[in-house]
């Protein structure tokens, strides 16, 4: 990737506005995916979310999500894309500890870090 | 009701729930778990797990349109950053012990916070304070496009800023929400940033500080494809819509028809919740 010799704040702002705009409209795209196979599907079964009861191991972690959408599941589908964009902001953080680095500005790169640390674990380790 | 007629009813509902909250400013993700649990008759740990999503999608939506107005601080927002998602993962881990009555109580409680503080006026800020130590370390100082051109701030009570952050990611964690009006309370109010500039770094912040409870929840089972797919498509085609109609100024009627709603719901929260209802 071709890089700008310098970053400035405002510049890393900009393309991180895009950044986050385009995932979530292709995490959009993806749950109207998973909705029209879902709602096909499923369309006319009775509702009922009065009484929490979780969702099935498949829906809840990554790994989880990741197979039952190769399954063209609706569900599966529209979880995918929530996984999507749950994942944008993290993008975003991760961009910034980039381009925090190329301003040598390595006090943020550590308390970016810390932010990126703190939403991994969230992500990945906190069943 | 079936799959379909309720999908299309939540999806309409959110649609004007981000309506209405992009054209007051207000946010959107403050009548969601209410209008959920409330109209809809969904369990809150549903509702809050829906929120949250939505919240991530309008705020991430949003941020291109508010970087180019070049107001937003990221240092500012990254630092305090660290407080809202540990405040977050927090709330969102005691969301799953607390009962559901104590739940509706608290949102009750902020609702009526949130309706409060959009009456309120905005203090000027004190813009001659001599830089603060701490926020000159942390090169939080920053200066933004005024009417006379660039004006200069200086950041103010950063720890008592940091600590009123780690509470609006309790908050947030706890009950779906984006928590912006604590989050300008405490960079506008207390940390002494202009009024603009709170705002559009506290839009920053929000979708962060919600994907870090949004990932316990999802981990934990709250996240419910067929309830979280209507109201975050809703949500977002809203507010997207509001932004596109009304860019800068909110409307003041508007804002006060929405501000007495909140109230209406809060009421109803409070009730619900001492009730035993939700």
């Amino acid at each position: 990737m071709l890089l700008p010799k310098s970053w400035t704040d405002q510049r890393i702002e900009v393309t991180v506005g895009h950044l986050l705009r385009t995932g979530v409209m292709l995490s959009a795209a993806v749950v109207l995916t998973g909705a029209g196979i879902f709602l096909y599907r499923h369309g006319t079964s009775r509702v009922d979310y009065r009484v929490f009861q979780g969702e099935p191991a498949d829906l809840r972690s990554v790994g989880g999500i990741l197979r039952f959408a190769a399954g063209f599941h609706g569900r599966g589908i529209i979880q995918l894309g929530l996984l999507l964009l749950i994942a944008t902001p993290v993008a975003r953080v991760a961009f910034s500890i980039f381009g925090f680095a190329e301003e040598k500005d390595y006090w943020y790169v550590g308390f970016t870090s810390i932010v990126f640390a703190i939403l991994l674990y969230s992500l990945f380790a906190s069943a | 009701m079936n799959v379909l007629e309720f999908s299309l009813l939540l999806c309409a509902s959110s649609l004007v729930a981000g309506l209405l909250g992009a054209l007051t400013g207000l946010g959107g993700g403050v009548v969601l778990v209410p209008l959920l649990t409330i109209l809809f008759k969904v369990d809150i740990r549903y509702a809050v797990g829906a929120s949250l999503v939505s919240v991530i999608a309008t705020s991430s939506g949003a941020a291109s349109a508010y970087v180019k107005e070049g107001f937003s601080n990221i240092r500012i927002g990254m630092f305090l950053e660290i407080a809202t998602t540990l405040g977050a993962l927090f709330g969102a881990a005691i969301a799953t012990r607390v009962s559901s009555h104590a739940i509706a109580i608290v949102f009750g409680l902020v609702l009526l916070f949130s309706a409060y503080f959009s009456r309120k006026p905005r203090s000027q800020a004190d813009r001659d304070a001599p830089p603060d130590r701490i926020a000159t370390w942390l090169r939080l100082n920053g200066s933004f496009p005024g009417s006379t051109g660039l004006s200069k701030y200086h950041v103010q009570n950063v720890p008592l800023g940091w600590g009123l952050m780690l509470i609006a990611g309790i908050l947030s964690g706890l009950l779906g929400i984006g928590s912006g009006a604590m989050k300008v309370l405490a960079m506008d109010q207390a940390m002494k940033i202009p009024f603009k500039v709170s705002t559009t770094t506290s839009n920053f912040m929000i979708g962060v500080t919600a994907a870090a409870s949004a990932g316990v929840y999802l981990n934990r089972g709250y996240v419910d494809p067929g309830l979280a797919m209507p109201v975050m498509l809703g949500v977002l085609a809203g507010s997207l819509i509001g932004a596109k109609i009304l860019v800068k100024a909110h409307p003041k009627g508007l804002r006060l028809v929405f501000s007495l709603v909140i109230v209406l719901l809060a009421i109803e929260m409070l009730y619900n919740g001492i009730s035993g209802r939700i």
